[in-house]
């Protein structure tokens, strides 16, 4: 029988250098950087793509890790942002509390959500989870003395962060908050995917009966990834309030619930690294075209999302794998390295799909 | 009494609006599997239909309702074979999303063609008067409504389970395998209902056209009513979709009726206790 040592170095080598940091991955966040100086004008909207890349972070670790499909996500994205407005309007404007407490609320909302609608799968599932988004955008949207029912939450004082830098017109300061909460966030979530923990979701995603069957607590490590997604979500949510000083109904609704999934099909789901692509592309794309008419933004939406479920599985970043790996191919001229590519080229980005994940 | 009268009948009317859109939508994802979000999209391709037939070019109420679900059951058999029949056996991830990109699509389609602001649906003279029962009255239209919903309930409960179609496609919601192993062609009995599904819920949009209003954003308006009485009223049963049809129906009248502060929120707040604690739906046999 093979013990883990007797496999050959070639097999090894990948699987215990993946979760090492690589040069590559510090191009997004060269990116965000160069961006500040780049487009000096557009701050206010590299604010809400960094926003959305933190929320669609969050969902990425439900759905490319776990597995759990969910319409509903937008509900802590929601929650966290009324936390935090509420807070700021009752006195309380400094950031950073508005930050924690949202993504506490959240958590906690999460961790009482997955224990209730865990239990299920498949149709239940997306059904449970839209109907808890419902019954809390009505619920916000009813309860109009506190959340400002249907006109969105006014009035919301923010303070300065860290009491030293406030929040200016431009956004400049805006969007430094926002880069380095998610940088915090993300190695976070880094740290988590690759952890013990983070492997043993991607084994049930893989195949949940079996896990159950070597002894991993399923329906708990669920819970837990659950919670820890909605806090995140929370967090975004927050940033989102206070950047915009202003909560509207429109964070608790389906629509942003099937744009966030739609921004992480556009990346590539399961990669962590789609999260930015995806709202990066999501968010410039809008903004480009919704300029223009928002009912070709809908036309064009449609279209690509069509089109990625159809021809473009791991979207963006899946697609430049594979141009990689083919180009690899190229070169080499033949078959007898293109193994040893792929798993090269593939590095911490070659998880299962979530389509080919289940058994 | 009135009053209770009343939202009894318009409960009664709505519900079976919803019935007659979503039984379609039922049969498919019990059949297949296939979770289409897009189905309301083919009620409002009805609607429009209806308007542009019937207001537009001033043809008959009824003879423009027929054209218009032709037309779409066409359609929908066009759409059936070329995109949605790559997806059977896709996940349901990737299902959700291709039929939400459906919906963008159709709803940015009649955004182009019809405007944004919801269509007026004038019904014919002998809908619009009121039947008097005693000292309740009731709008003919509503009462068109219900009778046209319990008669394709009865129609389609007798189909199902006399004609030897009926029985194909029961054989082929209970075990597909089974069905293709003794000789039934279930991909064909599959275009078939997707295309009767679709032609059903065109049907339902144009009849319900003043009830539910016809506007570009129609199909994610009504997303989760429908959803709501395809998941509480199980799969692969007739009986159920319709019985949660009609509890969803009068439930959401009377509570927009008597409580209209809370609005939705009980109606969201049932299914998630109902699919909670019978998650294949509570009519489903399984």
């Amino acid at each position: 029988m093979n013990t883990v040592s007797d496999l050959p170095q070639s097999v090894l080598l990948p699987l215990a250098g993946r979760h090492r940091f690589r040069p590559v991955e510090s191009l997004p966040w060269v990116v965000a950087a160069l961006a500040y100086f780049l487009f000096p004008d557009s701050l206010a909207l590299g604010t809400q793509v960094l926003i959305m890349a933190l929320f669609a972070l969050s969902l990425d670790l439900l759905l490319g890790y776990a597995g759990i499909t969910t319409l509903g996500h937008a509900v802590f994205f929601g929650v966290g942002a009324y936390t935090a407005g509420i807070l700021s309007v009752n006195g309380i404007g400094d950031p950073l509390a508005g930050l924690v407490l949202g993504a506490v609320v959240c958590g906690v909302f999460g961790l009482l959500c997955g224990v209730v609608i865990l239990r299920t799968q498949g149709l239940a599932l997306l059904m449970l989870t839209l109907g808890i988004l419902l019954m809390c955008a009505e619920a916000a949207n009813r309860a109009a003395s506190v959340t400002g029912g249907a006109d969105g939450l006014q009035g919301m004082v923010v303070g300065p962060v860290l009491g030293i830098f406030e929040f200016d017109m431009r956004a400049r300061v805006a969007y430094w908050y926002a880069l380095i909460v998610l940088a915090l966030v993300f190695v976070l979530v880094r740290a988590l995917v690759y952890s013990p923990f983070g492997r043993s979701l991607v084994g049930i995603q893989q195949n949940s009966q079996r896990m159950a069957a070597i002894g991993a607590p399923v329906r708990r490590r669920l819970v837990a990834v659950y919670g820890i997604a909605a806090a995140i979500a929370g967090i975004a949510g927050a940033l989102n309030a206070q950047t915009n000083e202003f909560v509207g109904p429109t964070v608790l609704s389906l629509e942003l619930s099937a744009g966030v999934l739609t921004m992480l099909i556009f990346g590539g789901v399961g990669r962590l690294y789609g999260a930015f692509v995806g709202a990066a592309f999501y968010m410039v794309l809008h903004d480009y075209l919704a300029r223009a008419d928002p009912a070709y933004w809908y036309l064009w939406l449609g279209v690509l999302l069509i089109v990625v479920v159809m021809y473009g599985k791991g979207g963006i970043l899946g697609l430049c794998d594979k141009t990689r790996v083919w180009l690899a191919y190229r070169r080499c001229g033949g078959a007898k390295d293109a193994a040893s590519v792929q798993a090269g080229a593939g590095g911490g980005s070659a998880e299962p799909m979530h389509a080919e994940g289940q058994p | 009494m009135n009053i209770l009268l009343g939202v009894l009948l318009n409960g009664l009317a709505s519900a079976m609006i919803l019935y007659i859109i979503a039984i379609g939508m039922s049969l498919t994802m019990g059949m297949m599997r296939f979770v289409n979000l897009a189905h309301g999209s083919f009620a409002m391709a009805g609607g429009y239909g209806l308007v542009w037939f019937g207001q537009m070019q001033g043809l008959p109420f009824w003879l423009a309702i027929c054209i218009s679900v032709v037309i779409v059951t066409a359609g929908a058999w066009v759409l059936e074979r070329t995109l949605y029949r790559r997806l059977y056996g896709a996940s349901e991830l990737e299902q959700v999303l291709f039929t939400i990109g459906l919906i963008f699509v159709a709803a940015a389609g009649a955004h182009y063609l019809f405007g944004p602001s919801p269509q007026n649906v004038t019904v014919p003279v002998s809908l619009r008067h009121q039947i008097s029962l005693g000292t309740f009255t009731a709008s003919s239209y509503r009462t068109m409504l219900i009778i046209a919903g319990f008669l394709l309930f009865g129609g389609i409960s007798l189909a199902m389970d006399k004609t030897s179609l009926g029985a194909r496609l029961r054989a082929a919601v209970d075990n597909r395998r089974m069905a293709e192993t003794i000789g039934i062609r279930t991909d064909l009995l599959f275009t078939l209902t997707f295309c009767l599904g679709s032609a059903l819920a065109a049907l339902g949009g144009a009849l319900g056209a003043e009830v539910l209003p016809i506007r570009p954003s129609y199909a994610f308006d009504q997303l989760n009513y429908v959803l709501i009485v395809v998941a509480v009223g199980g799969l692969g049963t007739l009986y159920g979709p319709f019985i949660a049809a009609l509890m969803l129906g009068i439930a959401d009248t009377a509570c927009k009726y008597w409580l209209p502060e809370l609005g939705a929120f009980f109606i969201f707040a049932a299914m998630v206790v109902l699919l909670l604690w019978r998650p294949n739906g509570v009519f489903s046999r399984v």
